[in-house]
């Protein structure tokens, strides 16, 4: 029944070739241009063909960054601490607290999986005021704790994680008991590996989460010390006059690349980890 | 290897009793098949004594320790699971290994007990795969290598073989049976199908709504079922009933379809209710007269459906060896010695009372 | 949901859940708390304490005309936001299930998207569309078109919407081709015994199928749109010219963090949450509790 290969599909290849290119335009004429001259570029001789002889601008703004910001290596590496401690934080906490609901009857076990599952509703962007508020009584702004730990709670992954072990059936936890494997055990040697595949897919989402957060570290800090990538390109593009050009697109591929890799890199286990999990 | 002894047990969830009252003592070596249909608590009484359920009242007792208290892993037992359980990320090897690991065994120990396992299962070549990469029938054998390696006072069986084609099932059986008589442990099997149970069980207790129906031997479950439950569940195809009264001093039932079956010995009731296998049904020219439903040749036999004609109506089915022609009534002669009679309101079974 | 072996044990349920119950208290109940009692005071004319005005705040805030043209505004940003994404990533979803050379590549090619911050796609359409930098800014000017979103309202808008729905494609592409993939083949194939072929099949038997797909990806296009694309906008435009792209996140932020009238912009958070959670609850009563189960 299926279609054969003998006749191409035009119509399909055609509009697929289309979408590529319309995400992938943008894309290539930012890393054509960062390897122009600024000038030109302001001039608006902006070519598509990128001139390879001028990568040099990448170890440039890599080693000494542009217009007065932070090096690029600073803010990547910011950005890649911020990400890291965010995916894992939140895949730490949210592991524990999926087992103990999960795995367990104790008192209150009903309210507390509510009080987690009701944060599911309050995206950062709402609670934005108070938020800092309380960041600067436990003095936080503009520490680098500051960027991850209020973002670690998450109703989301502890849903997710509660679905997963929840499937696990009784009959292993059962085979694990009259094997002697007591809670703690039973977690570090059968749900977490078993587990393994979420946990990657998972860990993607999150790290893309966090290398993306944009409003949250613009909020906590004003310490140029602790921009991320994102918040340094955006303040770069925000001084039009007198900009250099080519280096501000050249940090804007150097800030896509981490999270772009690691989606394509783990592609497999994260669309199955986005589809299920969210779902 | 060791005896179990259940003393008075019962369990409720709720305000559900699941198991009313059971007492039972297994001798060393001993395989007791626990047989019924779903929701009669087999599976309940099996996991009381695994511990993964603890009982509303009642003692367990393994090799003459009391363990009703205890949690899975100290009542030194095994047991085998329907689904099989292996830890889908374990090699084979390390699924045998794990417990034993956690017992603090050393390596070599770990390493002498599995492969022996393994050997007696036929599974060397099998040790460093996944248990997704194994036949159901392969992963079966690991489930039981698991079980072994342990050196277990106990084997627990939960329904091991009711995901298996219908193929390696027998074959599992007899191998499941031979294993056990090597190795001499006293074993618990809990099944629902009554083949099972009566070719692996040296005795079956064959549980109805919580309450033990029969214990005893297989054949005696077959030639003297304790009452129409059991009569009922065990063979096949099931056994026919048919309503009548005690009568000529408890000599004889006369059926409500119409003929006069004379008994050996007398017996004491009033309506009961004769029970005959469709074996011991044979056409002839006077007896029971049925309306054929369904002829069924299954090849060496024929297995005929039908209704008695007349008010009654019970539903029969006779078997007959060789081909049938079809027809539209059939008459058949009652073997009056393998006859099974049973109280009609409680349903018990009424022997001879001299 | 519940299973039927669980472990014994009191305390170490506590302990395990003990980290995320303080990060949630701390980090979502008390600033929630903070905000609904923010909406409720103001500070004296002293600037020495709190008084209680009820509604107070929210009457201002309703009878504002600049926040009630920000809530039409965020209305029309996130369905028109959510459509175009929508509609793109279901037409590239259907042709990439196609049994076709390559899909594989195409697949990956469409996904990467995925990772794109949502203020990076603002900084790579200003690459394209800024009428100075921009490639394609600059040649709709010097081709007679007067192309200026930094000038322009209506332009800026689609600047933002723009912006915002092409970041959001590869996420509703993604569930679109899981939900293709999962309608059994069987259904499809019957579907051609019956004579249904293209068009007619997508509309008949492929989208109706598709369509608690379709719904969730609703919800979570507009919350994205209401709420993610801060970033987005506030890179490209900062919710100008004049008030022409501001949303109600922008302006909560700019009243709040940037103007720092706490009242107001506790009120405006306040009637955010309300909004999210009528749009969870939404999303619950028509899902069912799928999320849940």
């Amino acid at each position: 029944m299926r279609r054969s290969f003998n006749r191409p599909d035009y119509i399909a290849h055609t509009i697929l070739v289309l979408g590529v290119l319309l995400f992938a335009f943008p894309v290539w004429l930012v890393f054509a241009g960062s390897t122009q001259d600024s000038d030109a570029i302001m001039r608006g001789d902006l070519s598509l063909m990128p001139h390879l002889a001028n990568l040099s601008v990448y170890p440039r703004v890599l080693l000494h960054g542009t217009m007065g910001t932070e090096p690029v290596w600073h803010m990547l590496l910011t950005s890649f601490g911020m990400a890291v401690a965010i995916a894992t934080g939140k895949i730490f906490i949210s592991v524990l607290s999926a087992y103990a609901v999960v795995f367990f009857r104790f008192p209150f076990r009903q309210t507390a999986f509510w009080l987690i599952f009701v944060t599911l509703m309050l995206p950062v962007e709402v609670r934005i005021i108070p938020t800092y508020a309380v960041m600067a009584g436990f003095g936080l702004i503009n520490t680098f704790t500051g960027l991850w730990v209020p973002l670690i709670a998450s109703a989301t992954a502890t849903l997710l994680f509660r679905q997963v072990f929840t499937a696990i059936p009784d009959e292993l936890v059962e085979a694990a008991r009259i094997d002697g494997a007591g809670p703690l055990r039973f977690l570090r040697d059968i749900v977490l590996p078993v587990s393994g595949a979420n946990i990657a897919a998972l860990f993607v989402i999150l790290f893309v989460y966090g290398w993306n957060q944009y409003l949250w570290p613009l909020l906590v800090s004003t310490d140029p010390a602790l921009d991320t990538i994102v918040i340094g390109i955006v303040k770069m593009i925000g001084q039009e006059t007198q900009t250099d050009w080519s280096a501000v697109m050249a940090t804007a591929v150097l800030a896509l690349l981490p999270p772009v890799a690691v989606v394509v890199l783990m592609q497999r286990w994260f669309v199955a980890g986005l589809t299920e999990g969210e779902k | 290897m060791a005896t179990l002894d259940i003393e008075g047990l019962r369990k409720s969830f709720g305000v559900t009793e699941v198991l009313r009252q059971i007492d039972l003592s297994l001798i060393d070596g001993e395989m007791l098949v626990i047989v019924g249909a779903s929701g009669c608590g087999k599976s309940t009484l099996l996991r009381l004594v695994a511990g993964l359920e603890q009982p509303t009242a009642g003692r367990i007792v393994i090799g003459g320790r009391d363990v009703t208290a205890f949690d899975p892993s100290e009542r030194d037992i095994a047991m085998v699971f329907q689904n099989y359980a292996l830890y889908p990320h374990m090699s084979v090897f390390d699924n045998m290994a794990y417990g034993l690991r956690i017992r603090g065994l050393s390596r070599g120990e770990i390493a002498r007990k599995v492969e022996q396992a393994a050997a007696m299962l036929g599974l060397d070549d099998l040790l460093a795969r996944k248990p997704r990469q194994l036949s159901g029938g392969q992963r079966q054998r690991v489930a039981m290598g698991r079980a072994i390696v342990r050196d277990p006072k106990l084997f627990l069986f939960d329904e091991p073989l009711s995901n298996l084609d219908a193929k390696l099932r027998v074959q599992m059986r007899a191998e499941i049976r031979k294993l056990q008589r090597r190795l001499g442990v006293t074993s618990l099997y809990v099944t629902h199908d009554q083949v099972e149970a009566m070719t692996l069980g040296d005795r079956l207790l064959i549980l109805h709504e919580g309450r033990p129906a029969q214990l005893a031997t297989p054949m005696e479950v077959f030639e003297h079922p304790a009452d129409t439950y059991v009569a009922g569940f065990v063979g096949s195809p099931t056994m026919n009933f048919l309503q009548g009264r005690l009568v000529q001093d408890g000599t004889a039932v006369a059926l409500d379809a119409g003929p006069l079956v004379q008994l050996q010995g007398r017996r004491a009731g009033d309506a009961v209710m004769l029970g005959i296998r469709p074996e011991h049904l044979t056409p002839d020219a006077q007896g029971l007269m049925l309306a054929v439903d369904l002829i069924e040749p299954l090849g060496s036999e024929t297995l005929v459906h039908g209704r008695v004609t007349g008010a009654s109506g019970e539903t029969i089915t006779v078997k007959i060896a060789g081909a049938v022609a079809p027809v539209e009534t059939l008459t058949v002669h009652l073997q009056a010695d393998h006859a099974h009679i049973f109280d009609a309101r409680t349903g018990k079974r009424i022997d001879p009372t001299g | 949901m519940d299973r039927r072996t669980v472990f014994n044990g009191r305390l170490l349920p506590v302990v395990l859940l003990l980290p995320q119950l303080l990060l949630t208290l701390f980090f979502f109940y008390w600033p929630a708390g903070e905000a609904v009692w923010s909406s409720l005071t103001t500070q004296d004319a002293f600037g020495q304490g709190w008084v209680f005005v009820g509604l107070d705040n929210f009457q201002d805030l309703f009878s504002d005309p600049l926040y009630l043209d920000s809530i039409v505004r965020t209305v029309f940003f996130c369905l028109t936001v959510s459509v175009v994404a929508i509609s793109l990533a279901l037409a590239l979803a259907v042709f990439a299930d196609r049994q076709i050379a390559g899909r594989g590549v195409y697949r990956t090619l469409l996904i990467w998207p995925y990772a794109i911050a949502p203020a990076m796609s603002a900084v790579l359409f200003l690459f394209v569309l800024n009428p100075r930098v921009g490639l394609l800014g600059r040649w709709l000017n010097r081709h007679g078109v007067a192309w200026d979103y930094t000038l322009n309202g209506s332009q800026a808008m689609l600047m933002v919407v723009s912006a915002s729905a092409w970041k959001q494609v590869s996420y509703d592409f993604i569930f679109f081709l899981a939900g293709l993939q999962s309608i059994p083949r069987a259904v499809i194939e019957a579907a051609r015994m019956d004579g249904a072929k293209g068009w007619r099949r997508f509309r008949t038997i492929t989208f109706p199928l598709l369509s608690p797909t379709t719904f969730f990806l609703l919800v979570v296009n507009v919350v994205y749109a209401a709420f993610d694309t801060f970033g987005t906008i506030y890179a490209l435009t900062q919710g100008g010219p004049g008030k022409d792209t501001e949303t109600l996140v922008i302006k909560v932020f700019r009243d709040g963090v940037i103007n720092q009238d706490i009242g107001s912009s506790s009120a405006q958070s306040v009637v955010l949450m309300l909004g999210v959670i009528l749009i969870t609850a939404v999303q619950f009563r028509f899902m069912g509790r799928r999320t849940l189960s």
